[in-house]
């Protein structure tokens, strides 16, 4: 294939998934960011592509180093910021999410940036509002810009995602960080799987075309990347796994199990970590962690997300 | 001389098998005369090309008087039941309050008398306030002019409650109304599957419907009660019905437009209109809830008409209601699910808005019978038209079949010897 992204034109004025980008628009989002990551870099860390422009950080579910992130994002690239936090949905208040999203934009808001509890928030409001949306993580339906900031962190790392093998570790029912990696990895051509009890790994995944096992031990050898899910405390006690303690013996990352992987495998955590539960001190500290790449590359992708709707919305 | 000749139509009548060019006779409210009739009539309606056939029944309506008038009330429900071809329609009692009693049960057929158009016949709950812990009062629901019990919207979740349910309504001989719904695998926004695998919204399994309808198929061969299943969804239960039925249970099933057309497909875009409890299922489920409509294991077909306002069709898909409208397009969505497929021809489809609905509801409509109300249909079964919700006489606007075109329409309506327009 020849290499297009010289002439590529972005067009889309909304991030509110991976499942409707491209691989090129994929690939593409990734080359801006890598011009952007150099701008971290400098001594004055400010360039004005989004000057006079307000970005709506509206996190209407708990956030901290996305929100950060983001704001930072939108502050280098000189934009305003305003922000929004709400704990749980609008609706508890008396109104709706876009009601208020409405009211917002009526202060003149050219970008949003949506945290919301609910799936499909944010593609409900893109076809509701003018200005561009970007989801900043939905239900347990997607998180854009986490997936691309690990396929970015991955694609520095080991050069490519073409025939790599990536596993999934946790709880991938509920998660939205999941499910944006599963389809962000397989249109770039890398293999996953998602590793986990039944309880926790729904059979109907494989239709998002990555497999699945139920034992961390079986996919070790075989794997370049381990992506550990946390496990979030409002699971415990849920039913859906018995124990902490089992959980942890059967699915957490700890040196003895970094044995048996490949010397140079890569592990990535979203965070926040449950240091001892799904990973140990020892491998989210040792040399095969890229955890806090991953958090200085996801400023890099959100300039790059930013910059690029806000040039679509033109 | 008579009030009304349809002249030259084709006359379907299922109750006696009849499908045959021929003209019917209205006097004073009743049919006279079905077959050749000669002589004048104060009105004369040519039929020519036409189906006439005896009034459709829908068994399953959300009328959302009392309680949700900016939704729906009986009056507008009555006027789209006749814009749709339906001469009566059951309205189902989780309105606010309640029709959990006689004085609610009243009121339900004074307010659809008062419409005069469609005749609205009330189903009571099984439980008081719908709770499922105690029996509402069935005989004396029964006696003001309810036509069968249901919780729907809920399914009677105690075991003990619904034995005790099916022994009471086996001797009122009246059929029990179930949303087969487990309550402990309830709680989600659409089916389960790789659908809301993807989407990372919560599944209703079908399992939920399976099992409660096991249960009670149990119940129903027990006590020797009538036993309807109310929008049937899943392909397992089918399955479940054609047993019973074959073991002699008194079962019957209805299945809805939107269980015959649509799948969980349509959730992908998280437009709530796609939202319906029980949800859209897979194409397994759709292809075999097709069969079971047409080998007989499903009796009835039934809208589940279930107007919701558009603000609350606004919201996040998860928190938005449940619930969709067809009443006033359901004939053509019958026809496209089942007659467009050659799965039924019209007889077929039509036995499954008159004759057997009727039975269920123990009504003595359903049949062109001399003697009887002049209920009658009038379909135009080549009549191309576009669905537009904005023109319904709903007041609701929460149809998953906007612009969709569609062949069918009723164009006349009779009820008790009237033409009625909405």
């Amino acid at each position: 294939m020849t290499k297009t992204t010289g002439e590529f034109i972005w067009k889309r004025k909304h991030l509110v998934g991976l499942d409707e980008l491209s691989a090129e628009e994929i690939t593409y989002i990734l080359d801006t960011a890598e011009s952007f990551r150099e701008v971290s870099t400098r001594s004055i860390k400010k360039v004005p592509a989004l000057r006079g422009k307000v970005v709506g950080l509206l996190f209407f579910e708990d956030s901290t180093r996305t929100r950060m992130s983001f704001e930072l994002a939108a502050s280098r690239l000189s934009a305003d910021t305003v922000l929004l936090t709400s704990k749980g949905s609008s609706v508890t208040k008396g109104e709706t999410t876009l009601d208020t999203v409405r009211n917002v934009e009526a202060m003149g808001v050219d970008i949003f940036v949506i945290r919301h509890s609910q799936s499909g928030a944010p593609h409900m409001l893109a076809k509701q509002v003018s200005a561009s949306i970007v989801n900043a993580g939905d239900g347990s339906h997607e998180h854009p810009t986490q997936a691309l900031l690990d396929i970015f962190t991955i694609r520095r790392r080991l050069g490519g995602l073409s025939g790599l093998r990536v596993a999934i570790v946790g709880d991938i029912a509920h998660s939205r960080v999941a499910r944006s990696n599963i389809i962000g990895l397989r249109k770039l051509g890398a293999e996953v799987v998602v590793v986990g009890p039944p309880t926790l790994v729904p059979a109907a995944i494989t239709a998002m075309g990555c497999e699945i096992s139920h034992s961390l031990d079986d996919v070790l050898a075989e794997v370049d990347v381990i992506n550990m899910l946390r496990i979030q405390f409002e699971r415990f006690g849920s039913g859906l796994f018995p124990s902490v303690r089992e959980y942890s013996r059967l699915y957490g990352l700890n040196s003895e199990r970094m044995a048996r992987c490949r010397k140079d495998v890569l592990i990535m955590h979203p965070g926040p970590m449950n240091r001892g539960v799904e990973i140990t001190s020892e491998v989210a500290d040792g040399p095969n962690n890229c955890i806090l790449r991953q958090v200085t590359n996801g400023l890099a992708i959100r300039m790059a997300v930013l910059y690029l709707v806000s040039q679509a919305a033109k | 001389m008579n009030d009304i000749l349809i002249q030259n139509g084709r006359v379907i009548d299922p109750a006696c098998g009849t499908d045959e060019i021929a003209d019917v006779a209205i006097a004073k409210g009743k049919i006279v005369k079905v077959g050749k009739v000669a002589g004048k009539a104060k009105e004369v309606i040519d039929a020519k090309g036409k189906i006439v056939c005896p009034g459709l029944i829908d068994i399953h309506v959300h009328c959302r008087e009392p309680g949700h008038e900016e939704e729906e009330t009986i009056a507008t429900s009555a006027a789209g039941a006749v814009a749709g071809g339906f001469t009566t329609i059951c309205a189902m009692p989780n309105t606010h309050p309640p029709q959990d009693n006689e004085t609610a049960i009243q009121y339900v057929l004074q307010r659809g008398a008062e419409a005069g158009l469609a005749r609205v016949l009330p189903v009571g709950c099984i439980t008081k306030a719908r709770e499922g812990a105690e029996l509402a009062e069935m005989g004396l629901m029964l006696e003001a002019g309810a036509v069968a019990f249901s919780d729907d919207g809920d399914g009677v979740a105690s075991t003990s409650v619904m034995y005790r349910a099916l022994q009471y309504a086996g001797m009122l001989n009246v059929a029990l109304m179930q949303h087969c719904q487990d309550g402990d695998l309830s709680g989600g926004a659409m089916n389960s599957g790789a659908v809301a695998v993807r989407l990372g919204l919560r599944g209703i399994a079908s399992a939920g419907e399976e099992l409660m309808l096991q249960r009670d198929l149990v119940l129903a061969e027990r006590t020797g009660a009538r036993y309807h299943v109310q929008h049937v969804s899943s392909a397992w239960s089918v399955e479940l019905i054609r047993q019973a039925k074959a073991r002699g249970v008194r079962v019957t099933a209805e299945a809805t437009p939107h269980h015959l057309l649509l799948t969980d497909a349509s959730c992908a875009s998280f437009d709530p209109v796609y939202k319906v409890n029980p949800p859209l299922r897979s194409a397994t489920d759709v292809e075999a809830l097709r069969a079971g409509v047409a080998d007989g294991t499903i009796d009835c077909l039934a809208t589940d008409h279930a107007p919701q306002s558009d603000e609350e069709k606004e919201l996040e898909f998860a928190l938005a209601p449940f619930g969709m409208i067809s009443l006033e397009c359901a004939v053509a969505l019958y026809a496209k699910a089942l007659i467009d497929t050659n799965l039924l021809d019209w007889p077929g489809v039509i036995a499954k808005m008159t004759v057997n609905p009727a039975r269920v509801i123990r009504a003595d409509s359903g049949a062109l019978a001399v003697g009887a109300d002049a209920d009658i249909t009038i379909i135009d079964p080549k009549k191309r038209w576009t669905v537009q919700a904005e023109k319904f006489q709903s007041k609701s606007r929460n149809c998953p079949y906007e612009g969709w075109k569609l062949k069918g329409k009723p164009i006349t309506t009779i009820v008790g010897g009237e033409v009625k327009k909405p």
